[in-house]
């Protein structure tokens, strides 16, 4: 029963990923409509594309992170 | 049938024993795949750079490129005032990418006891990526109150919000900033830890699937060739990871030297 419950909680937790996969794409879209807009401008917001994408991601990496925890952990 | 555990990569071994006042201060794998990244980084520059030729050959270029890549970065996040923790952001990022890059060897050939035969990442370790960013957010803060004093908790309060907001706004600056290390280190540690569990699961796909008879075997094909996909994605987590650790720290000093924007 524990095991079963376990594997359940990582499949629900893998859902978090949800939402920081449309975050991640939300924010590489927005990037290329922008640049492609004013693609002069696009080389010096790098950086700033890769602080969003980073501080998305790292949601979606607490909820896999559960998950894993979930699966070889506990 | 092969051990297709995708979590034994992780292991740490113990390579020379070492205990001082009781503390099990051993030499493990991972301390020393830390070494071999720190040597061949030191050994790469010092070679690299010890001709200064005016015009770069191979080797310099490599180190003139990484030196401006990452005097960019750090110029663009945290400005010119931000240059003087050039050394310590060089440092992070190429410790980083030496380690992640180490980790992609899927075959060491040395046999040292407690090595043995495969990579390792140590990045793929929360304590030693937490450690990282602890030693970043002790300098952030250590650096901040010694350079502002008490306007470093502007930091806190931004301004331009409706005085009533920060009854709101600054609790949840002081979180925000006190998950800063949580998540800098979490994020790198995830990256790598997922990424190499991914590696193996589709490795140990192929062994399972050739052990399981020559019709099976060829169907193994389709995972191997979704490793070697995989493995090229694994080259550029490695890099981005590395970069995103380094770009953070920057703008985390950042907020140090200028804690009132």
């Amino acid at each position: 029963m524990e095991e079963l419950g376990k594997y359940i909680g990582a499949g629900l937790a893998c859902l978090g990923m949800l939402g920081a996969a449309i975050g991640v794409g939300n924010i590489f879209g927005s990037f290329l409509q922008g640049a492609m807009r004013n693609p002069a401008a696009a080389q010096q917001q790098f950086g700033t594309l890769i602080f969003g994408f980073a501080v998305t991601e790292a949601l979606g990496i607490f909820s896999l992170l559960i998950a894993l925890l979930l699966l070889f952990v506990v | 049938m092969a051990d297709t555990n995708p979590i034994k990569q992780f292991e740490i071994h113990e390579v020379a024993a070492l205990e001082i006042a009781g503390f099990d201060l051993a030499f493990t794998n991972s301390a020393f795949f830390m070494v071999l990244a720190t040597v061949s980084v030191t050994l790469l520059m010092a070679l690299a750079t010890n001709k200064r030729a005016l015009v770069p050959g191979r080797g310099q270029s490599i180190a003139e490129i990484l030196y401006g890549f990452v005097a960019d970065m750090v110029r663009s996040s945290a400005g010119n005032e931000g240059l003087r923790f050039f050394p310590f952001v060089f440092t992070l990022f190429i410790f980083i990418l030496a380690g992640n890059m180490l980790g992609m060897f899927p075959y060491f050939p040395l046999g040292i006891e407690g090595i043995g035969w495969h990579g390792f990442t140590f990045t793929s370790h929360i304590i030693v990526t937490l450690t990282l960013s602890m030693m970043v957010m002790g300098i952030v803060v250590g650096f901040g109150v010694y350079k502002n004093g008490f306007k470093f908790l502007k930091l806190f309060v931004p301004a331009g919000v409706p005085p009533v907001l920060y009854i709101i706004v600054t609790p949840i600056e002081i979180i925000s900033f006190l998950s800063r290390p949580i998540s800098l280190s979490v994020r790198l540690f995830a990256n790598m830890l997922a990424g190499h569990i991914l590696l193996k699961v589709f490795a140990g796909f192929i062994v399972m699937l050739a052990g399981a008879g020559a019709a099976w075997g060829i169907i193994g094909v389709l995972p191997f060739a979704m490793v070697i996909g995989l493995t090229a994605l694994e080259f550029l987590v490695a890099f981005l990871q590395a970069y995103v650790f380094a770009i953070l720290t920057c703008i985390y000093l950042n907020d140090a030297l200028h804690p009132a924007h």
